[in-house]
Parts: C-alpha cells; structure tokens; sequence
C-alpha cells in the first residue's frame, strides 16, 4: 500500500508491504534507528514513538495504520525542540527530558532510552507536575533491565522541573 | 507474519461486506492483540479489515433521552478515551477505573472497547464490566445481551461477517472493579466487577478464573441475604503455569472482599 506519514515534521511516502510494522519502515525505510526493537512482543516499550500526540509502541502497529497521521520519533524531539530543521540532530539544545536523563545518570546501556524519553515527554506533555506514582504508572510499558528505575524516575521529576521553566513544544 | 492484504472500511456497511467476502478475514481494530497473534503465526488472516477510520465507532455519548444514565461507547473507542472521559468518570468512575488499569499507556492509546469484547480472552477486564452491568453489545445486525454474548474462551455469539458497533449500559447506582494482575503481563489473574444496577439488584462478574467471564451466582444471593462469602466452585477453573485451579478461585474470593470494601451494600433496592 502507498502511503504517507509526516515523520518529525516532514511528509515522507512509500510503497510498502501491508504487514509492514511501522518500527521496521522507521528504522529499515527511513534509516530512523534510534527508535528501538527490544522484544517485538510489546512488553519492553523500546519502540515507543508519538502517533498523532499519542505514546505508542511501533511493533505492534502496521506502518499503513499510521497513513496520514503524524510520527515523532525520538530523532525529532531533540531537533524540533532545538528549534532546527525536522530530523537533524546534532551537540545542540536536546529536549528536556533527554538532558535530564543525562543529567540524572538515568541509563545505563541505554538501549532502553529513546523508549523511556518518548513515554516521558508524552507525560509530561499531559501532566506538567506528575507525581511519582503518576511516573511510575506512565512508565509501566517501558521496562529497564539496567538501573532499577530510581534514577529515571528521578530524571523526569528532574524534566518536568526543566518544562515547567523553559516550556516544551512536544 | 504471513503477507496480508489491508483494507481500509469507511463504514460499518463496507467492513461487514469486507469482512464476509473471504472466510478468513478478521477485522482489525486496535491490534494490541491481533497484531502480537500474526506474528507468532497464531492467526494468518488472508485480509485484515482496518476499523480505525470509521468515525461513527469513535463517540462516547449519553443517550439520555428522558432516562438517567444511559450510556453508549461506541466499539473503537479506546481505554484510555473511556479513562479520561470526564462524563463517564462523574457517572461511572469504575468503569473508567477499569479502563486505565487495562495493559499500559501505550496499550490503552489503542487498544479498543470492541477489539476487546470480540477477542473475549479469559483474562480481560472489560468482560466482567460489561457482563456485569448488563450490558447490550449492539453490532450491525442486532443487540445481544451480555449474558448471551460471551460463550466461553475467545469464543462469542457474534457471527463470522458480525461487526460490533457499540455497548450500551446503564450507569449502575455503585460498581467497582478489583483485580489481581499477573506481576509480568498485567492481565487478571482473577477481577471481580461488582455492581449495585439501577434496578437495585447485585451483580458479582468474574474474569481470568475460568474459561470466560462468569457471573457469580452463589455470591450475589449470599450478598443480598447477608449470608458470609461462599468459596467458588466451578468446573472450569483455570490451571496454568501461573497458578493452579484452587488458587485461581481463593483469589476471585479475595477480590470479592476487597471490592466489597467500603461498598454500600444497605442499599438494596
């Protein structure tokens, strides 16, 4: 099926497979591989990008049921938070969240990062001012076998800190 | 997965033509469990038909029309919409409870009210609502009575070409969901739905205890004599590598307990 997806801010078209999942047409189409595969089974939440505002995991849709809509992926936070052209991302002004992960030391091997910011900034998009329960309950469908979870909770009180005072446009 | 052709419906009409014209065909709404299912080849459909674009599926509405609380949700509604639906959640904050408790966020962004009735796992929440609220679960064709629509594990009376359109319920005087979730997947390992309806009479509904969502029977008579809690005895308990069939039906029993908690039971009508 053909189709078109305005992905970090710019229309792309493909012909692609139906079964396509939409992770595989990011990272394998696009060359957006900062959106990752974890478990392909919808437990880890690796994939997790924005589909239209909304926090989803991208192995478990088609790329054609994301047709019109708009996709954000954690190649786009940072540059369209920096004020830079959709996709180019570069030493510049990362997101809040993403500084705040690496300023709370909230990863370790990070395969799990791009995932656990997208939940995050969905949140905090939502919620200026979450409490700890309301992180830990945002974050339930990411999962994180390095740190423990202490300093990524830490990390988006530290994020919602930083929103509050400089604002967020994702 | 097994190639598939996607076809997009724009209406209710096309999706049941669609639908019934290959025998196997499945419809697809949300897919947070249909699309894990093709690619563990547990399901290889040779046409998915995608819901997603009819708008009519979408609405959450209170069709009073002269009587309080009425409510119908349209089947492609999803969790976390009846989660955050500021109406519902002044009416029937249970059952948006319920919503916000099922999978994860990204889960809830969308998976669907009607994916998860046509699926009917045994383990579901939204089963035990709907059974025990007394819902009608409206397709294309007809409404059918909860009590006559869930037939066990993944099975239902809808039939091949069926498409849920809506669930329609009144909005019971009290209800509460409590559920035991599986520590890894969140799914019940047991949920009790209990509910004071309308016209005053107790439901007590059960899921992720047997092979489908039950009512409780035994319960909601000793709860309107004031009886003590009977132990749940069923035939077809589940036994899995979770838990074995006597722990299943203890737990049922301890998610009684708790959704009584606080409960106004007094008020029997």
């Amino acid at each position: 099926m053909r189709i078109t997806v305005e992905v970090n801010g710019a229309a792309r078209s493909a012909d692609v497979e139906d079964r396509t999942l939409l992770v595989d047409w990011l990272r394998d189409g696009l060359g957006l591989t900062g959106t990752h595969v974890g478990c392909d089974t919808s437990q880890c939440g690796c994939c997790t990008v924005h589909l239209d505002g909304e926090a989803v995991k991208a192995c478990s849709l088609l790329a054609v049921q994301a047709d019109g809509c708009s996709v954000v992926t954690i190649e786009g936070l940072a540059a369209r938070s920096a004020g830079r052209e959709p996709g180019v991302v570069s030493g510049g002004l990362a997101h809040p969240v993403q500084r705040a992960f690496a300023e709370c030391h909230a990863l370790q091997c990070g395969f799990c990062t791009p995932g656990m910011v997208m939940a995050s900034a969905h949140l905090l998009r939502r919620n200026p001012d979450p409490t700890e329960a309301q992180i830990v309950t945002a974050l339930a469908g990411n999962l994180c076998r390095c740190t423990g979870y202490v300093n990524i909770v830490a990390a988006v009180q530290r994020a919602a800190l930083l929103v509050r005072s400089e604002g967020m446009q994702r | 997965m097994v190639p598939f052709e996607v076809r997009r419906a724009h209406s209710v009409e096309e999706a049941v033509a669609t639908l019934g014209s290959a025998r196997d065909a499945r419809l697809l709404a949300g897919g947070m469990t249909l699309i894990p299912a093709l690619k563990h080849r547990l399901s290889s459909p040779s046409i998915l038909v995608d819901l997603a674009r009819i708008a009519s599926l979408r609405s959450i509405e209170s069709t009073a029309r002269g009587r309080p609380g009425l409510w119908r949700l349209g089947a492609g509604v999803r969790h976390a919409e009846v989660a955050a639906h500021p109406g519902l959640n002044r009416e029937h904050p249970a059952l948006c409870a319920l919503a916000a408790g099922i999978g994860d966020p990204q889960v809830r962004a969308r998976g669907t009210l009607g994916g998860a009735l046509a699926n009917n796992d045994p383990a579901a929440d939204y089963p035990a609502a709907v059974l025990g609220l007394d819902a009608q679960i409206l397709t294309d064709r007809r409404s059918i009575a909860a009590a006559d629509y869930f037939r066990g594990m993944f099975t239902t009376a809808l039939e091949d070409d069926e498409v849920i359109t809506a669930v329609e319920f009144a909005a019971p005087r009290s209800a509460v969901y409590r559920k035991f979730p599986h520590p890894a997947t969140g799914y019940a390992m047991a949920g009790v739905f209990l509910a004071r309806l309308a016209s005053g009479d107790l439901r007590v509904a059960v899921t992720g205890v047997a092979q489908g969502v039950f009512r409780w029977h035994d319960a909601e008579s000793a709860l309107a004599k004031g009886h003590p809690l009977p132990r749940l005895v069923r035939e077809d308990l589940l036994e899995d590598m979770h838990a074995p069939a006597g722990y299943r039906a203890h737990l049922a029993g301890v998610m009684l307990a708790r959704a009584l908690e606080g409960f106004p039971l007094g008020e029997a009508g």
